[in-house]
């Protein structure tokens, strides 16, 4: 029976080497030992994406793409259709579930110098990835067509309006004089499309990254065999569990709180001619917001927002620290907990009113804080990360993965030592 | 252990700008303890049916439930015989017959609940310019859900404060965003009376007739946290296996 | 497998533990994946859109008309006694899938005919609705795909269908009124 399988499966990787490709770069693709839980995030990325796009196609059976039916097609969905509910939450909180995922992704590159030599372009398809994504979520929130879609799609479509010829593109990207039904079939066949174009650039992702593989904790190249284990089974069986946990917190959403991360007016149907009284996009967007606000200029609001995602494809050479990982930088590691928190601010600040002032701050305005808080999301990126880059002075690395000598040394083998003694 | 720390400490802090930003009003808000909320949470069945009683005779003569469905009045406790008839007491428009007209006929139980208006404008023009919302959605598309709906129902009559203004044709709620509502207090004593033949106070109403209208937002909710636990539990269980089988491979790895 | 398990405890123990993770795991996939599949089934509102209620008096003896049920086309006859006659005198034998007319009918509304009209072979809808279309050597239906042809009572004479046209469920709601949708035992509307 086995020998009949290995016999055809021999016969298809002859002709065809997908059986052993897998093998080789699923199987046996050799792992650095020492990689801890944050990496769980990729291949929970992964998994997150081909969820999406699974429940993304079902929910695409039942969804109506046009502006009189839309909005009722989705309570269809939430009221006719068998588990549609389930399918419909699982989508919807997928997607915060993903950025989550994928902004963790980010800032553990960013902590161990998973974007330096030789993973540049690993990082660059990372952005193109982000960018992607904030594309297909941005699309994809216009599909309920309640009024945070509508007023959402209207505010972010008109951004391209601060380019030259501004009008002609807006009108272009709408399809008419104003979001409407045009607007909405266009977004349904991009958002379907999109996640596709996502899988494709992940799996360049997965070529640059297999080709010199992962970094690690230590940031420091592997120099002997012991250094690496395979990666199956352990890191499947650490991603399983990974992902065990992920599920259930996604599920906790998904069944106990499956609007918290949404917004009460998208329960109204788009009305084209009330602007509901706060506009907010959805959580994930809000740092960048909060830096498209705090300039009190049309044009240098639209160009700093978008600036602040572009200026990661950079970043590989505004960081010229040749030690990759944050363990042995000791300012860097302080200022990227400090840009974290930055980010976070950011957020709070694009959740709230501009004029709104917070006493506890000495009565400084939202705007105000919006505006320091982008100045210093700017400066890490532009001014701390070259100088630190120049003038930091790292600890000392350890020699290899497998024998870590810095700083006394791995302290739970000295005290196996000791015990052994 | 440090790291664990960092998430908690970074999680906390996202839970709390957001909480901070989807706050505003809400914190002051009458807060009802609803049989529906939590975990476990169910709708009171008496609730719903005292509630239903009570949109059918207060709230639908202006405000529809377009998109509940006679049969799905099965989840209050009705039985398929009392959902014709209730579906019977109802008209709806249907058509066109042989000679392309439209009629009515009595409604069935896979009809919808026939909307009091026959639009957008005649509603308007019915109500002094204000349209009333639909309500098939209203717990959820409000800030507060059921404890906003409870606190205006029961948020008439107070006293107007000083340098409120309230127009002509108006009424004063402190709930309703901007205070003045167009909608007529619209619970009174009296107005109701349960098959039981009591008459419930304001109050009672009000608790009725939300957990009536959350149920109309989410007539899932019941599956929904059933399933929910059972997943939950099934992920509980999933992650401890894959965690010990984790740690019985890793036992290999020299650290 | 089997030579993995042979020897010492602890392996036992690891793969009794890899293969409950892996059957639990299994479990979960498939009940995961359940929901999607069921969301292709027909949704609630299509389950209660189940009845149609026509009126049968305007309809003449020997003509037919077609109404729509639950999106399926369903012919209704009013047949003449010539019809009815021809139905019931044709013997067993000579029918592909045997069945006496007066199963096909109510019971003292034999003059009405009400059929689902959709061929049995391969889902095309046969002629013989419309006064001067094509009914067949059989004064029935023909279907114009694969030559099949039915009777006065609906029943297949000639393949390739292998059954007759069904009959839906339905009911009368008085003399002259059907409900197409209901069964017999449900009738009290």
């Amino acid at each position: 029976m086995s020998s009949k399988v290995t016999r055809i499966s021999n016969w298809i990787d002859y002709r065809l080497p997908i059986i052993s490709m897998m093998k080789h770069e699923l199987n046996e693709y050799p792992t650095p030992k020492n990689l801890n839980y944050w990496w769980n995030f990729g291949s929970l990325a992964g998994i997150v994406l081909m969820v999406m796009i699974i429940s993304g196609i079902f929910l695409a059976m039942h969804y109506d793409p046009n502006t009189k039916n839309a909005f009722d097609s989705v309570e269809h969905i939430m009221r006719d259709v068998n588990g549609g509910w389930f399918l419909r939450y699982l989508h919807m909180n997928g997607a915060s579930m993903f950025f989550i995922v994928v902004y963790i992704h980010i800032f553990r590159g960013m902590y161990y110098g998973s974007y330096k030599y030789p993973r540049e372009l690993l990082w660059i398809l990372g952005v193109v990835i982000l960018l992607l994504m904030m594309a297909t979520a941005f699309m994809g929130y216009v599909l309920p067509w309640g009024q945070m879609s509508f007023w959402g799609a209207t505010v972010i479509t008109n951004l391209f309006s601060a380019f030259p010829f501004g009008d002609s593109i807006v009108e272009w990207l709408w399809g008419g004089y104003s979001v409407d039904n045009p607007t909405l079939n266009r977004f349904f066949a991009l958002h379907y499309l999109f996640p596709f174009l996502i899988v494709g650039v992940v799996f360049l992702h997965l070529i640059a990254l297999h080709q010199h593989g992962s970094n690690n904790p230590l940031g420091i190249d592997r120099k002997e065999p012991r250094d690496s284990i395979p990666f199956h089974p352990y890191y499947t069986v650490k991603d399983l569990f990974g992902l065990g946990i992920f599920a259930f917190i996604w599920a906790f959403f998904i069944f106990f709180a499956p609007n918290f991360f949404g917004e009460p007016d998208n329960y109204i149907e788009a009305d084209p001619l009330v602007t509901p009284p706060h506009i907010v996009p959805e959580w994930y967007f809000l740092p960048f917001y909060a830096i498209l606000r705090s300039i009190p200029h049309k044009v240098a609001g639209v160009l700093a927002m978008v600036g602040a995602i572009f200026v990661l494809f950079f970043l590989p050479w505004l960081d010229t620290c040749k030690v990759r990982s944050a363990k042995f930088r000791p300012i860097y590691k302080k200022l990227f907990w400090l840009f974290v928190v930055n980010c976070f601010v950011l957020g709070f600040v694009g959740a709230h009113s501009p004029d709104e002032v917070f006493y506890y701050l000495g009565g400084m305005s939202n705007q105000e804080l919006g505006q320091i808080t982008t100045i210093l999301y700017f400066a890490f990126f532009i001014i701390a990360v070259p100088l630190l880059g120049m003038f930091e002075k790292t600890t000392p690395l350890p020699a290899s993965i497998s024998e870590p000598v810095n700083r006394g040394g791995d302290r739970r083998k000295k005290s196996r030592q000791e015990a052994a003694a | 252990m440090k790291k664990l720390l960092t998430t908690a400490i970074v999680l906390a802090i996202f839970y709390v700008s957001h909480a901070i930003a989807g706050g505003d009003d809400t914190e002051t808000l009458v807060r009802q303890d609803w049989a529906f909320e939590g975990m476990t949470g169910t709708f009171d069945r008496e609730d719903l049916q005292h509630g239903f009683q009570v949109y059918k005779e207060v709230c639908a003569a202006c405000h529809g439930i377009k998109r509940i469905r006679f049969r799905e009045l099965s989840s209050l406790g009705y039985n398929e015989d009392e959902i014709k008839a209730i579906a019977a007491g109802y008209e709806v428009k249907v058509g066109p017959d042989d000679m392309g007209e439209m009629y009515d006929r009595a409604a069935r139980p896979s009809d919808a609940f026939p909307p009091p208006y026959a639009n957008d404008k005649a509603a308007r023009a019915a109500n002094n310019g204000a349209l009333p919302p639909d309500l098939s959605l209203i717990s959820k598309a409000r800030v507060g859900g059921a404890d906003y709906l409870y606190s205006l129902l029961t948020g008439y009559g107070g006293e107007v404060p000083a340098g409120q203004e309230v127009s002509e044709g108006l009424y004063y709620n402190p709930w309703f965003p901007g205070h003045q509502i167009a909608m007529v207090p619209p619970l009174q004593e009296g107005i109701v009376t349960y098959s039981d033949g009591s008459s419930p106070s304001i109050a009672e109403m009000a608790k009725a007739v939300t957990t009536f209208l959350a149920w109309a937002a989410e007539p899932e909710m019941e599956t929904r946290k059933q399933s929910g636990i059972e997943a939950l539990i099934y992920l509980a269980v999933f992650s401890l296996l894959m965690y010990l089988v984790m740690r019985q491979v890793w036992s290999r790895v020299e650290k | 497998m089997t030579k993995a398990t042979a020897p010492g405890k602890t392996i036992t123990r690891r793969n009794f533990l890899t293969l409950t993770a892996g059957a639990v795991g299994a479990i979960g996939t498939a009940k995961l994946i359940w929901p999607f599949i069921n969301s292709m089934n027909p949704s609630a509102d299509v389950l209660a859109q189940s009845t149609t209620d026509v009126d049968l008096s305007p309809i003449a003896e020997g003509q037919g008309i077609t109404v729509i049920w639950r999106g399926k086309p369903i012919f209704i006859r009013h047949r003449t006694k010539q019809e009815i006659a021809e139905a019931e005198r044709t013997p067993m034998a000579d029918l592909l899938d045997p069945q006496p007319d007066s199963d096909r009918v109510k019971k003292g509304k034999d003059q009405w005919l009400v059929l689902i009209g959709i061929c049995t072979h391969l889902g095309c809808i046969p002629t013989g609705q419309a006064p001067n279309s094509n009914r067949g050597k059989y004064d029935g239906w023909y279907c114009p795909c694969h030559g099949s042809l039915y009777d006065t009572s609906g029943r297949v004479r000639r393949g390739p269908a292998p059954t007759n046209l069904v009959v839906p469920p339905y009911v009368f709601t008085d003399g002259s009124n059907i409900r197409i949708g209901v069964e017999e035992e449900t009738t009290n509307v």
